[in-house]
């Protein structure tokens, strides 16, 4: 049982550094600031996630175990997106990036057609 | 065939050496990067590097006392990204 556990916390400690590691490189590599955007998205959510897995089945494994660890997953799955999008926004403010196509021109939006049936 | 302990040890080899190879390169592109956008991303994927490098201490010294360290590094990277994407954006933090 403690080598089925030992063999897990190695599988997920060479996920999370393999995810880790293919981030950070998208980081570098990749040419356009839009695209750089998508390789430490990864590595936040699947390389921390994966080593906070590995932290989790150690714990249960020494004795004491906790799953506080799923407090920090948590956390940076709801936060990575946030900041994900803010730079974003900061790529199209300072023009770094194509702008985003115009909004369609349209008379009838679903809320709109609602309320005139309404009325009518 | 190695056994399932020295398993998990190299494993804990090679994702110190990854990860720390990870920082290295967002290092890099926090100084050549072209655009403040690309400076702020590569600040925080460091941040993120940094929490597992946390992580993966923890875990080698076998103790708890480093979860509290890794959960303010990840509210406070957190915090300052979107404080410096809105002070490129808005010219201000709190308005």
């Amino acid at each position: 049982m403690t080598g089925f556990a030992d063999i897990l916390i190695g599988l997920s400690l060479l996920i999370g550094a393999l995810f880790t590691f293919v981030g950070s490189f998208g980081l570098l590599k990749l040419d356009m600031p839009m695209k750089r955007l998508h390789g430490p998205t990864k590595a936040g959510t699947l390389g921390i996630g994966a080593l906070l897995m590995a932290a989790m089945i150690d714990s249960f494994l020494s004795g004491h175990g906790t799953i506080q660890h799923i407090l920090i997953m948590a956390f940076l799955f709801v936060t990575a997106p946030i900041s994900a999008l803010f730079i974003a926004k900061v790529h199209i403010h300072t023009g770094t990036c194509q702008k985003p196509p115009q909004p369609s021109e349209d008379s009838q939006w679903a809320t709109k057609a609602v309320v005139d049936t309404q009325e009518t | 065939m190695m056994s399932p302990e020295v398993f998990a040890d190299y494993a804990l080899m090679i994702a110190f050496v990854a990860v720390s190879v990870s920082q290295l390169l967002a290092m890099v592109r926090l100084v050549i990067g072209p655009g403040a956008g690309d400076r702020i991303l590569a600040l925080d994927t460091m941040v993120i590097n940094g929490i597992g490098l946390i992580v993966l201490v923890g875990l080698y010294q076998g103790t708890q006392v480093y979860f509290e360290a890794a959960l303010i590094f990840a509210m406070l990277g957190f915090v300052s990204t979107v404080a410096y994407a809105r002070f490129l954006l808005r010219g201000d933090i709190i308005e």
